[in-house]
C-alpha cells in the first residue's frame, strides 16, 4: 500500500493509489453523512446550552444552516472526486488532485466524516490515538483505518494551510 | 409620553440580562486533530498562535476551555461559527 502525496502549484496531488485508496476516498462524503445514526447525528449537530428552551431555538435557527453549510462542502468534495485519473493500465497507479481554492471544504468533509464514523462505531479515546488498526477483518476495523486516513489527509492539508 | 418611559424602562432592563457574560466553551473530543482545533481558534477568534495552543491544550487536558466571554449575541454567533468547523462549542452563563 503507498499513497504519494505532492504538493503542486494548484493543490495537494495524490498518487500511487490503487482502487483500496480510490474507494476510501469516494466513500468521503458518503462516510460524512449522518442521516443513518442518530449517535453521528447528534454529533454533527449538537446543542448549544442545558436549556432545553433554547436547545430547541438552536434546532430551529442555527442546525439549518450549519446543514447548509456542511451540504455545499460536501458537494464540493463530491465534485472533485469525480476527477480520477487512471495513470496506466494497471489497477492500482490512480491519481487525484486536491484543488487549493477547496482546502477549507476538504477539511471540513474530511472531519464530519471522521466525526461521524467515529460516534457510529463508538471509537475510544485509545483507539483514535493510535496508528490505526493493524488488520482489518471487520467493517469496523475499515471504519477505524478510514479515521486515520482521513485524519492523516487532514494532517496534509493542515500543513500546506499553516505554510 | 408616559408610555413611552415605561418602554424605556423595559429596554433597559433587557439590556442588562443582555449584558450578562456568557462563556463559549470548547469540549473535548478524541476525534478534532490538535493542530486542527489550534487553527480554528486562531481563525475564529484571531488568537495568536501561542494563545490558540494553550487553549487547545486546556481543552485536551482537562476536558474544556473557555474561549471567550462576553454578551451573548456574539457568543452564540462564536459557538455557531465553531460549531461550523465541527468543535464541540457550548454557551453557559459567567459565573
Amino acid at each position: 500500500m503507498t499513497v504519494e502525496v505532492t504538493r503542486t502549484d494548484d493543490g495537494l496531488r495524490l498518487a500511487r493509489l490503487d482502487l483500496f485508496f480510490v474507494e476510501l476516498l469516494r466513500q468521503i462524503p458518503v462516510s460524512a453523512d449522518p442521516a443513518d445514526s442518530d449517535a453521528a447525528r447528534e454529533r454533527i449537530y449538537p446543542v448549544a446550552t442545558t436549556d432545553p428552551e433554547a436547545n430547541e431555538d438552536w434546532r430551529a435557527y442555527v442546525h439549518p444552516e450549519l446543514k447548509q453549510f456542511f451540504t455545499t462542502a460536501s458537494d464540493m468534495v463530491r465534485v472533485d472526486l469525480e476527477k480520477f485519473e487512471q495513470l496506466d493500465d494497471t489497477n492500482d497507479n490512480w491519481a487525484f488532485e486536491i484543488p487549493a481554492e477547496h482546502f477549507d471544504q476538504w477539511l471540513n468533509v474530511l472531519n464530519q466524516a471522521r466525526l461521524a464514523l467515529a460516534a457510529r462505531f463508538e471509537f475510544q479515546e485509545k483507539e483514535m490515538g493510535q496508528n490505526g488498526p493493524r488488520t482489518i477483518e471487520t467493517v469496523r476495523d475499515l471504519s477505524l483505518f478510514q479515521v486515520h486516513f482521513y485524519g492523516f489527509l487532514q494532517e496534509c492539508l493542515l500543513q500546506d494551510l499553516a505554510g | 409620553m408616559g408610555n413611552g418611559e415605561t418602554t424605556v424602562e423595559k429596554e433597559s432592563s433587557t439590556e442588562t440580562a443582555l449584558d450578562i457574560p456568557w462563556n463559549v466553551v470548547v469540549h473535548n473530543d478524541p476525534v478534532n486533530l490538535m493542530t486542527y482545533v489550534t487553527m480554528v481558534f486562531q481563525r475564529v477568534f484571531g488568537y495568536s498562535k501561542d494563545r490558540a495552543q494553550k487553549h487547545m491544550l486546556e481543552v485536551h487536558q482537562k476536558g474544556r476551555s473557555i474561549v471567550w466571554t462576553g454578551v451573548r449575541e456574539p457568543a452564540e454567533s462564536y459557538v455557531e461559527q465553531l460549531q461550523a468547523y465541527l468543535l464541540l462549542a457550548t454557551l453557559e452563563k459567567a459565573q
